[in-house]
């Protein structure tokens, strides 16, 4: 099991939301998409410049920036 | 006076991307856009329905994702809910994504127990061999549900009755625990003056433990300081005393307030899916659509493919249009005549007004009748999400927001929808960016000209190769594109510094585009909305332009002075007076710049027959045109001045004349500046 920031995240690997580490709108932004303690995230894609990233969140697709997933810690769990 | 039928006020509210609009529309008959990103204003349609003796009153809320007012959509939800008058909600979920609805759904029933869910994409969760109980969730919930496919016109008629019907005694009511409920129940007690229903009273509590300035700066207004109460007051210190006691920080409640209702949604979401298998990896076409290597080469090709389309599609109408108008003009003449009319009045009408009138539409129609759908079936595909994906790694080195992509898309279609468009952008600053650089991404007005000259001059008239004029139209607009990039970038740098904020971004599932839909819905939404605009401006135009080449001083119509007088500065940019003439009177609309050329170099000062392309060439090399003013024109055609409309546009969004000069000056100085520099690099 190890700890780390989202934007870490590889494919083939789940991650699990610890916490969010960022206050105001964005903090709430998160909790709006479902990205809450406990939440699953799987890294489905990057895009052409390689930032941001897509996860798959709560059955749905979100872009975010590598800027912005840092704030996010998650736990993955070894295979 | 009696009412004869009583009124039913019903809001709709749900998350973005859910068919909100479709269901919206599908109730009311009403045609009203359901694209995600065009610009979504901030204000609720009203739309009506009659039944069973009942006259509904449908108010379409703007999409959120919860109620707690981070965007001014949000806001604009939630103060509905809490302070108008209405008689229920509707709740439109995607049965796809039922947790994260859910979390809606559960804080709208804070407000409003009234209220009746809607499943919509019922056919594609099932698709997918999702099995959801929905009598099951119906019984935890408290409310009726309805399932819906609302593309298909399925449940719709469903959703009213479930309004007639009597409701479940007890609704869902969220709960948040020890000690949270201690701490709410302690505010409570001192709320109980306050006019308003018990489950508001709640609602409001909430606010107030967790201290949303903004929402009790709202509620002040409306209850007229009832809030800022020495009473209520002390309450609230009281009870985040008391949670401080049991370990919860005041600043950590809005967070465990928030988990809570995601948890129980989640929890509600499981306890009714029995089978998900929703793909947690890219579909193909987004492996294919936002690669490394393919993501921006296929965005081209898309673009180029669109053109092309535009190119060859609209050929043949147009010439049949052009002719049409010019079997019908002497007809129209020989009326004027019989009318008795003085001559100079009905020269002015036929050759300022009819020719300028049969020049826009036979131009401008086709393209339009095939680029809006192309482009509308681009929207309804989800495809301009993917773009902003693509795109935001290079926003985000100029400082600005990757939904400025979405906004250029717009732009694509007017300039004047994708500086409103710029609303989507939550910081004011990204926003700014987007509004004043959204003209240099040419509008579909622009494009009749770009593909004439780049037909005549680059594809050859006769065996012209229609994939070169397309591949002409996307370099130009690629060339928008680079300067929005790097003006971007120089204004964060200078005039709009500030810090970057976050981004998400949401990458909704392809859906199978309704044709049928699209069709009608471009035609009446755009083709026509730009056309009469066109042709509202062309009117008087087409009459200016007459007076103004017929009004003589010392000799010479006013045209040729005027003309005269821009002549060195379009010299000096590859091009002449009688272009940057066309241009500045091309102001109200930018479709009518070339043929104001055209009307111009003809020294009658009426608009050449409405002719062909072969008949353009003549005109314009009779009157010293080279590829090298071609290339000038394109240049310049991409960067100058928005239309007025586009103008006035930018004026309403940021509510400063500063900004809509700066949007008038930002293009037209680069435009001036390239072509100087073009033509004097080049020629």
């Amino acid at each position: 099991m190890t700890e780390k920031p989202l934007c870490s995240l590889t494919k083939n690997e789940v991650g699990t939301v610890i916490s969010v580490l960022t206050e105001g709108s964005m903090r709430r932004r998160f909790y709006d998409i479902g990205c809450t303690k406990g939440a699953k995230i799987h890294l489905v894609g990057v895009s052409p410049f390689g930032n941001p990233r897509a996860y798959a969140i709560c059955g749905a697709v979100i872009a975010i920036r590598d800027e912005d997933a840092k704030y996010i810690r998650i736990r993955v769990d070894d295979i | 006076m009696k009412k004869t039928k009583e009124e039913v006020t019903l809001a709709l509210a749900g998350n973005p991307n859910v068919g909100k609009s479709t269901v919206f529309n599908a109730l009311t008959g009403l045609h009203q856009h359901t694209g995600n990103w065009t610009g979504k204003t901030v204000e609720t349609a009203v739309g009506f329905r009659e039944k069973n003796g009942k006259r509904y009153r449908l108010v379409d809320l703007p999409g959120t994702y919860s109620l707690m007012a981070h965007s001014a959509e949000e806001e604009v939800a939630r103060d509905f809910l809490c302070f108008e008058a209405h008689d229920g909600v509707i709740a439109i979920c995607d049965a796809t994504h039922l947790a994260r609805n859910l979390g809606l759904v559960l804080q709208i029933l804070e407000v409003e127990p009234h209220t009746v869910v809607v499943l919509n994409l019922m056919d594609e969760a099932r698709r997918l061999h999702m099995d959801i109980d929905t009598e099951k969730l119906s019984l935890n919930l408290g409310i009726p549900i309805v399932e819906a496919t609302a593309t298909k016109g399925k449940g719709i008629s469903e959703i009213l009755s479930a309004f007639a019907k009597p409701f479940p005694e007890k609704s869902y009511t969220l709960t948040y625990g020890e000690p949270m409920e201690t701490a709410i129940s302690m505010i409570l007690s001192a709320l109980c003056e306050i006019p308003c229903a018990e489950h508001k009273k709640r609602f409001f509590a909430l606010r107030l433990l967790e201290g949303d300035e903004a929402f009790l700066k709202a509620c002040d207004a409306r209850f007229q300081g009832v809030f800022s109460t020495e009473d209520v007051e002390n309450s609230v210190k009281t009870a985040r005393a008391y949670l401080a006691k049991k370990g919860i920080e005041t600043q950590d409640i809005a967070e465990i307030l928030a988990t809570e209702t995601m948890t129980q949604a989640e929890a509600l979401s499981r306890a009714v899916i029995k089978n998900d298998l929703r793909p947690v990896a890219f579909s193909k076409a987004d492996r294919l659509l936002t690669s490394k290597a393919w993501g921006i080469p296929m965005m081209f090709l898309l673009l180029m493919l669109v053109f092309w389309l535009t190119v060859v599609g609209a050929n043949y109408p147009s010439e049949w249009l052009s002719s049409l108008f010019g079997m019908l003009e002497t007809p129209f003449y020989e009326f004027l005549i019989s009318l008795k009319l003085p001559l100079f009045f009905v020269e002015m009408l036929t050759f300022g007004l009819y020719r300028t009138l049969g020049w826009i539409v036979s131009v401008m129609l086709p393209p339009m009748l095939i680029f809006f759908p192309l482009f509308t079936i681009l929207e309804d595909v989800g495809y301009l999400p993917r773009v902003a994906f693509n795109l935001d790694g290079a926003f985000c080195k100029c400082g600005a927001c990757g939904k400025q992509g979405l906004t250029m898309c717009m732009g694509l279609g007017c300039n004047a929808v994708g500086v409103t468009g710029a609303r989507i952008i939550d910081s004011p600053r990204e926003r700014l960016l987007a509004i004043l650089t959204n003209a240099f991404i040419p509008c579909n007005g622009r494009f009749p000209a770009m593909i004439a000259v780049a037909s005549v001059f680059f594809a050859g008239v006769f065996h012209g190769n229609s994939w070169i004029t397309a591949l002409v139209l996307a370099l130009a607009i690629l060339l928008g594109v680079m300067m929005t990039f790097l003006v971007s970038w120089i204004l964060s740098h200078t005039l709009l510094r500030g810090t970057k904020t976050s981004f998400l971004l949401e990458l909704p599932p392809y859906r199978r585009p309704q044709i049928g839909k699209i069709l009608i819905r471009s035609f009446l939404d755009r083709t026509v909305f730009v056309l009469l605009r066109a042709v509202t401006v062309a009117i008087p135009a087409g009459i200016l332009i007459f007076l103004l080449s017929h009004m003589e001083i010392h000799g010479a119509a006013i045209t040729v002075w005027l003309s005269d007088f821009l002549d060195p500065l379009g010299v000096l940019m590859g091009l002449d007076g009688v272009i940057l003439l066309a241009f500045l009177l091309g102001l109200p609309a930018n479709e009518i710049v070339l043929p104001l050329c055209v009307m111009l170099y003809r020294a009658n000062g009426v608009l050449s027959e409405i002719g062909s392309l072969s008949s353009l060439l003549e005109t314009l090399t009779a009157n010293g045109w080279t590829w090298q003013t071609a290339v000038c024109f394109l240049i310049f055609t991409v960067m100058h001045s928005p239309c007025a409309t586009t103008l006035l546009t930018v004026k309403k969004e940021t509510g400063k004349v500063r900004y809509m000069l700066l949007a008038f000056l930002i293009p037209t100085l680069c435009g001036v500046l390239l072509c100087m520099a073009v033509n004097g690099v080049l020629f």
